[in-house]
């Protein structure tokens, strides 16, 4: 008797310490999204959102830093969607299982998913700037510096390289959802095996690449290791084009945290700046999480 | 299989399908059908070919993930790789870079915005600074090339000979800015391995015990609670967690401590974990929720109680899965650069207490990157730091793909 009692209660202690366990990871979660937002809201307006700085960064908005970001993701996902798109098809519909090549583009995928974001910012000023750029200059330009200079186009293409594995991982998910039943009846019909997947596959995994899509924005709106030297500036004076450096959010915060002369005069603006950047990639993975939820749901019935 | 047995299928059905009219036609009995055959037999031909082209093309394209891999190896190494040339190789380096250097000093005076925010405000290209710049990177290159004079260096932008550098690689002092620049990385590897330990014990437990309640005790609801929320953790920026540890965390922790310095490697230490239980989380979940049903169910029908079935059935089974998590959790945290920047107060100590400031490996990139002058032993050494950076979380990984899923398999497959 005593015995089962003492079962009980260690089991009920155990139980009750994981539960403990993923309540402090919910716990962390809200603190920090509360703490923001509260920080961050008597910040939040309309005037803030769309004025450049002023007085030395120390007033005014944020306007050229969202700017930024946005045209940043804009030109990130152009690169990142189609290509992640195309391997992930290539994954599932063409490469077989269990073949070396299809085993080793996914270990690929894998790695550069784990690879520190630091490093595609290396390989970015490596590669981009002082290779690609260089080249360019010197074959059009006559070696006068306009590509291979730190750029919002080098910047964009790193940081597509850095989302690639989250375009690919989710639209894999979605194209596996597409039940074999409806590419079997498309190819007894007749059509070729690209005929069926442009028009049965890909429409029946659009969510998918939705998804991939939204999910790689988020990640690339909020990093900034990888854009650190290949085009993120402190303060720029216009709105900058293709091949300027520009301002962008998660950088704002942390230059005006880490780099600025009067960081307690600034206080108000990091809060705004962070609970802006913060809201934005969290409505975007809401977005994410609740459509993936539809095609894992689809996928269980 | 199935999709490819089908297609040689339709392949034979095809084949036989248009030949048979062509048949028919031969014997002639109208016009009207030999039309039609011509015209099948076009598009026919046409979407064999787009389909073909489509394939080459797609295939083509998921060759790319493996490319940017293989470029990011050349790469960050080709750009590392100068600090091991011997002085001979020096010279013929240095003349180099003094062209790459004509070529993008602009991009070295874009970057001392964020030294001097107050004078480069508003004009992001100061010519007359560059040409400073310049003038002195040139004298430093002459310099340089003279093999004997070891510890040549003048003031300012730090150049020295790439030998001293490799000298002064294994050793604990890192000031790669000074008359005598040393880029000793001990200080920042132990600094980082401490960063990591404490991050993983914190992190670790937490992650695995909440993934032990979600897979093995929790109810629906609470499931459809804590995944989502996991879910938009992990999507929260490095550089926000690192605000709050910053500005939040840091001045709550000292309350509760009584440390010294406010940024250190606890901190930072906790940040970073933050950042890495999703990983270790959703990992570890998958593991768990990998072993079969029938464990579970057999373990339960011999008496064992749900928690005992959890921590001595289940768990086991799962080792090499959580094993894995924790590797790629270590390979996260290892690589983290913006709350590394942010929340550990960036001084190279070398020492073992928590409550101390110390540089990560990462982070020394993402400081000094922008302001060392392309092409110096300092962008050399740097390059350097990312490719161990990169090796390491390469290796983590490989760790983890390989050896843990071929474990992992044997073990729910009883062999």
């Amino acid at each position: 008797m005593i015995n089962k009692f003492n079962k009980n209660v260690k089991g009920v202690v155990i139980e009750g310490i994981t539960l403990v366990s993923a309540l402090i990871i919910i716990a962390i979660v809200i603190i920090m999204l509360t703490v923001i937002i509260i920080g961050g809201k008597d910040q939040l307006s309309w005037e803030f959102l769309t004025s450049f700085p002023t007085d030395g960064m120390t007033k005014g908005g944020i306007f050229p830093a969202i700017y930024g970001t946005v045209f940043l993701v804009i030109i990130m996902s152009i690169a990142a969607v189609p290509f992640g798109t195309i391997t992930a098809i290539y994954l599932t519909e063409y490469a077989k299982e269990e073949s070396i090549i299809a085993k080793t583009i996914r270990f690929a995928v894998r790695t550069l998913a784990v690879i520190p974001s630091i490093i595609y910012g290396l390989f970015g000023l490596g590669f981009f700037i002082k290779f690609v750029g260089t080249k360019v200059d010197s074959i059009f330009y006559g070696g006068a510096l306009t590509w291979g200079q730190p750029n919002l186009l080098w910047a964009s293409l790193t940081m597509s390289l850095l989302t690639l594995p989250v375009v690919i991982v989710s639209v894999e998910e979605a194209l596996k959802t597409v039940p074999q039943e409806l590419r079997a009846g498309s190819l007894a019909l007749g059509a070729t095996k690209w005929q069926t997947i442009w028009k049965i596959v890909l429409p029946g995994s659009i969510s998918g690449i939705m998804t991939g899509t939204i999910l790689a924005v988020s990640r690339g709106a909020g990093e900034v290791a990888p854009i650190l030297f290949t085009g993120a500036a402190y303060y720029i004076a216009t709105l900058p084009g293709v091949g300027d450096q520009f301002m962008v959010l998660g950088y704002h915060i942390y230059v005006l945290t880490t780099q600025s002369a009067n960081v307690d005069q600034t206080l108000p603006i990091q809060f705004g700046t962070t609970c802006v950047l913060l809201l934005l990639t969290f409505i975007l993975n809401l977005t994410a999480v609740i459509l993936r939820y539809r095609i894992r749901k689809k996928k269980t019935n | 299989m199935f999709i490819s047995s089908l297609i040689d299928q339709r392949k034979s059905n095809n084949s036989t399908m248009t030949r048979e009219p062509s048949k028919e036609n031969i014997v002639g009995k109208s016009t009207v059908e030999n039309r039609e055959q011509v015209h099948i037999d076009i598009t026919h031909k046409k979407f064999r070919f787009s389909d073909y082209l489509a394939e080459k093309v797609i295939k083509g394209v998921a060759f790319l993930s493996i490319t940017i891999i293989v470029l990011i190896f050349f790469f960050v190494f080709r750009e590392a790789f100068p600090i091991f040339s011997s002085s001979k190789e020096v010279t013929a380096t240095t003349g180099k870079i003094v062209q790459e250097a004509q070529e993008t000093y602009g991009a070295v005076t874009d970057q001392p915005v964020k030294e001097e925010p107050q004078e480069t405000y508003g004009a992001v290209t100061d010519s007359s600074q560059a040409q400073e710049q310049y003038g002195v990177q040139t004298n430093d290159t002459s310099i340089t090339s003279d093999p004997s004079d070891t510890y040549t260096v003048s003031a300012g932008s730090g150049f020295d000979d790439n030998q001293s550098a490799i000298n002064t690689l294994l050793t604990k002092d890192w000031v790669p800015v000074s008359e005598k620049p040393r880029y000793g990385i001990l200080a920042l590897i132990i600094g980082t391995f401490k960063i990591t330990l404490i991050s993983m014990l914190f992190a670790a437990p937490l992650a695995i015990l909440a993934a032990i309640y979600t897979a093995m005790f929790a109810n629906k609801k609470m499931k459809e609670i804590i995944k989502p929320t996991i879910e938009l953790l992990a999507g929260f920026p490095s550089v926000v967690i690192g605000f709050f540890a910053l500005m939040v965390m840091a001045t709550f922790l000292q309350e509760i401590f009584h440390y010294e310095t406010r940024l250190n490697s606890f901190v930072g230490g906790i940040a970073m974990g933050i950042a890495a239980i999703p990983i270790i989380f959703t990992i570890t979940e998958d593991a768990l929720t990998a072993v079969p049903k029938s464990y579970f169910e057999a373990s339960l029908a011999i008496g064992a109680s749900k928690w005992q079935t959890a921590f001595f059935v289940i768990l086991p089974a799962a080792t090499p899965g959580i094993f894995a998590a924790i590797l790629l959790g270590i390979g996260r945290v290892f690589g983290e650069t913006m709350i590394a920047l942010m929340a550990t107060g960036n001084a190279a100590m070398m020492d073992l207490n928590p409550f101390n400031s110390v540089r990560t490996l990462a982070a020394t990139i993402g400081a000094e990157m922008a302001e060392v002058v392309f092409g110096d032993t300092h962008y050399n050494v740097l390059f350097l730091i990312g490719s161990l950076l990169f090796i390491f979380t390469f290796i983590l990984n490989a760790i983890a793909e390989f050896y843990v899923k071929g474990k992992l398999m044997k073990r729910i497959q009883g062999k």
